[in-house]
């Protein structure tokens, strides 16, 4: 290969590889982050786009350009160079792409760690304790990092989230609250222990980054910590019904004081009513 | 092994011999091109009605129920009804004995069987809309709400899915045994046709996979007519179990919808590239490592089901893993390019669409298969933009590359190349406005499945409607290529593309025993720029014409 040859393709690479680099940084396609793990999920997502755009720029590229420079031109006739196969190139992209995959395997094993998805759900908070007597519980994603994870199973607040066609109910044990939006204390970990009365449905919040089917028969738990106070919605995401569209919710991150208000409000009339 | 001959005199000739039950492998395999393409036209329709529907965040056009009923169509139709028909059935039967060197199928009877039996079954499942309303819980059908919606529809779609899925089995045994009991003598393995590779591979994945989801699709009947509790959690059931059962097929299924479309990429390369394909033997490795990872990896679709953490790490590490025989493909397939005598036809065009398409895909889809990653955009319009991408991105568009290359071959006629790059242009254009989109939609809160929506995404959703409008208006162009070339089309000659394949070194269309005279040993066939082997493709196109003068 003629030395200048080299230099370009070097020089293509190198800008390629930035480039890509570049965008992977500075996308914005995701919508707030306002949970401990979400800022942990934007990481990947710069990562594994930055990736993605380097590898689509790199073979569109290609492509194109064999499409051009290789074309038939008026006046050109016969075959191409009858070249059947070149074993170190062969190897090489053998090699690169398992390494690449390898890289984001292990790399997107370390971020679901650090969103706490490697934690035994047996060892979190008590309630899910006890229900591990009764039944079978289905390991959702827990939250936090995981240092932080001895001191939640103490603090972590336990919700019980009911999923029916087209609604989500949730029940707060400790003010016997019933509520049909779920009110949360920012920087509080969450624990939601989630069943369905009927078919499966899917509690998502996009904010939070986080999903988990809310299944009949199987409790699911979900836990999380929200970090940044505001309304965001709770978007039922499995086919459930005709309205599966409208199965909506919203959850309501507040300050300690306004959580406090509002579970004071609540909790009182429903002592109340007890 | 004897060689099978549909004798003339016993067939219909003619037109009548496209609605008969023909033993002729090229009947059958155009049978199934042409019934696949009015599903797809079915299909399609459908479609526009989804758009349309989605034009508006609220839900307005269609009534809920439809709205699912249509859902449930368009993926069941396009998924079972149209690319794996076509890309198996339809290539497959008419390439294959070809490339074998032989002049029937194994089994010419279960073949017609095979096709015969998806008419009804496609017929059956749209008529179920009319009659009952249609099955309306997805293609996926997941217990318990495909208990709990109406029964009627639900057993209708059963009974046409476990057809169509026994249509697809016959096939698989037809094509195991033509590829490894039929071949000419003198035709090693190792240089075969690289379709007649994947489509081994593809058999295999039917063969192991169709009769774990007919089992399952049974269990689901019961619990719906019989109400035994297999998925019934009312009644002891396990709804996540059947969830592995559908995904142990249905992932395998998605590799049998694009496993033949790599092989006809790779046969469709190499012709209009002027260069043999780029490194055939890990090609052929590269096929079997997909049909057995493929096998593994069916959990990543459950990744939000309450799979334990250690399946969501297993299942992570083993998709991602599927990338890599992958990549291999693609690379070889632009070194296939590189260096050639490129033809910018419409073949080539929506062969080079395909590897950009699916590249793209096949990225997202990697990003998916990271847990981590899934739990944010599973069950959204992400999911909905990466298999668009594979599916209409990679296999319809090699369908349509492949109808270019061979519809020479099957008409005696060629196809308009203006018309055909032109639609190659709208539908290029069209599909990506369509779908690209759709993952920002994912990613920022838009479940799929949905007749309504945030009013925030409606301009986006639009946009992805004028996408699907373009795809809809480029059939247009296609439709009427395909119509006039039939009848005004320059003629095509055997060997119009110089094309080094034993189906070229007939005359178009072929005979009914394929070649008049023997059929010729093709040990090389991406013999490009030897000129040994161009030699002797032309002696033999030479001898095939002093036996028809004779
Ligand atoms: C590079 C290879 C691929 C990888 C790593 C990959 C990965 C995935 C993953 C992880 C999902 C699940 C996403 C979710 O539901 O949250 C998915 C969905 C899907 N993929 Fe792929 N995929 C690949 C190639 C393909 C191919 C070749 C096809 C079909 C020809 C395909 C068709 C589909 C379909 C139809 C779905 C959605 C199924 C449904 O839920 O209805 N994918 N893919
Ligand atoms: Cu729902
Ligand atoms: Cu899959």
């Amino acid at each position: 290969m003629p030395i200048t040859s080299a230099i370009i393709i070097f020089a293509l690479t190198l800008i390629l590889v930035l480039g890509g680099l570049w965008v992977g940084q500075n996308v914005d396609l995701l919508p707030l982050s306002a949970s401990e793990n979400a800022p942990v999920y934007d990481e990947l997502f710069k990562v594994l786009f930055s990736i993605g755009t380097i590898l689509f720029v790199g073979m569109v590229g290609l492509v194109i350009y064999s499409l051009i420079k290789f074309r038939t031109k008026p006046g050109q006739s016969g075959d191409g160079i009858p070249l059947e196969g070149n074993l170190s190139l062969e190897i090489l992209w053998t090699a690169v792409p398992a390494v690449v995959v390898l890289f984001v395997g292990l790399y997107s094993y370390d971020i679901y760690d650090r969103m706490g998805g490697m934690q035994s759900l047996s060892h979190e908070g008590h309630h899910s304790q006890e229900l591990i007597n009764e039944k079978r519980i289905w390991g959702g994603i827990s939250s936090g990092s995981v240092e932080s994870s001895s001191q939640e199973s103490i603090t972590s607040l336990p919700i019980e989230v009911t999923a029916m066609q087209f609604a989500f109910l949730f029940h707060y044990p400790e003010g016997d609250i019933i509520s049909g939006e779920l009110h949360v204390p920012v920087g509080k970990p969450i624990s939601l222990t989630m069943e369905s009365k009927d078919v499966i449905h899917a509690f998502w919040v996009p904010e939070f980054r986080l999903k988990q089917d809310v299944i009949p028969g199987q409790p699911t738990i979900l836990n999380f910590t929200p970090t940044k106070p505001g309304r965001y919605p709770i978007i039922c995401a499995e086919l459930c019904g005709p309205y599966h569209g409208g199965m909506r919710s919203t959850v309501v991150v507040e300050e300690l004081e306004g959580y406090k208000a509002w579970f004071k409000s609540n909790a009182k009339t429903e002592l109340i009513e007890s | 092994m004897t060689i099978a001959t549909p004798s003339e005199s016993l067939q219909p000739s003619g037109w009548a011999k496209y609605f008969s039950f023909s033993l002729d492998h090229k009947v059958i395999g155009l049978q199934y091109l042409v019934c696949g393409f009015i599903f797809y036209l079915i299909g399609g329709i459908l479609a526009g009605a989804i758009r349309i529907e989605l034009t508006s965040p609220i839900s307005d056009f269609l009534t809920r129920n439809v709205y699912n009923q249509v859902l449930t169509l368009h993926g069941t139709i396009m998924i079972f009804l149209w690319i794996v028909p076509v890309v198996n059935g339809a290539f497959g039967n008419y390439l294959i004995p070809f490339y074998v060197g032989a002049r029937d199928m194994a089994f010419p009877r279960l073949n017609a069987v095979a096709f015969w039996l998806i008419p009804p079954a496609g017929l059956m499942l749209i008529t179920s809309y009319f009659i009952t309303g249609a099955a309306e819980s997805g293609w996926t059908a997941y217990p318990p709400l495909s208990i709990t919606t109406p029964a009627a529809g639900q057993l209708i779609w059963i009974v046409s899915v476990l057809l169509l899925g026994g249509s697809s089995i016959f096939g698989g045994i037809n094509f195991i045994a033509t590829i490894l009991k039929l071949r000419r003598p003198g035709l090693k393995l190792m240089q075969l046709p690289m379709y007649c590779w994947a489509m081994l591979g593809t058999s295999i994945l039917v063969v192991l996979s169709t009769p774990v989801l007919a089992g399952t699709l049974i269990l689901l009947s019961f619990d719906i007519v019989a109400h035994t509790g297999f998925f019934n959690p009312a009644l002891g059931g396990n709804v996540v179990v059947y969830q592995h059962l559908f995904w142990f097929y249905s992932h395998p299924a998605v590799y049998i919808m694009v496993l033949p479309a790599f092989g006809l990429v790779s046969e469709i390369l190499p012709v209009h590239s002027r260069k043999p394909l780029f490194g055939y033997t890990t090609m052929v490795y590269s096929i079997m490592a997909i049909v057995v990872l493929g096998l593994l990896v069916w959990a990543h679709h459950m990744f939000t089901s309450g799979t334990p953490p250690w399946m969501r790490l297993f299942f992570t590490i083993a998709t991602s893993f599927i990338a890599v025989p992958t990549g291999i493909k693609f690379f070889n397939w632009v070194a296939t390019l590189w260096g050639g005598r490129i033809s910018i036809n419409s073949a080539i065009l929506f062969s080079c669409g395909f590897i950009v398409n699916f590249v793209l895909g096949g990225i997202t889809g990697v990003a998916l298969a990271q847990v981590p990653f899934d739990i944010h955009v599973h069950d959204t319009y992400f999911v909905v933009a990466h298999f668009h991408y594979i599916v209409y991105g990679g296999s319809v568009f090699v369908i349509f590359s492949s109808i270019y290359h061979w519809y020479p071959k099957f008409t005696g006629r060629m196809l308009n190349e203006d018309l055909g790059r032109f639609h190659f242009l709208i539908t290029f254009i069209g599909f990506n406005l369509c779908f690209a989109p759709q993952h920002w939609l994912g990613l920022n809160g838009m479940p799929r499945r949905v007749a309504e929506y945030d009013p925030q995404f409606e301009f986006v959703n639009q946009l992805s409607s004028v996408g699907a409008l373009l795809m809809a208006l480029s059939t247009l162009p296609f439709l009427w290529n395909i119509f006039q070339s039939f009848f005004i089309g320059r003629i095509a000659g055997d060997n119009p593309w110089h094309a080094l394949t034993p189906e070229w070194l007939t005359t178009s269309p072929p005979p009914v025993e394929n070649w008049k005279g023997p059929a010729p040993l093709v040990t090389a066939p991406y013999g490009y720029g030897a000129v040994t082997n161009t030699e002797a493709i032309k002696s033999t196109e030479i001898k095939n014409d002093l036996e028809e003068n004779n």
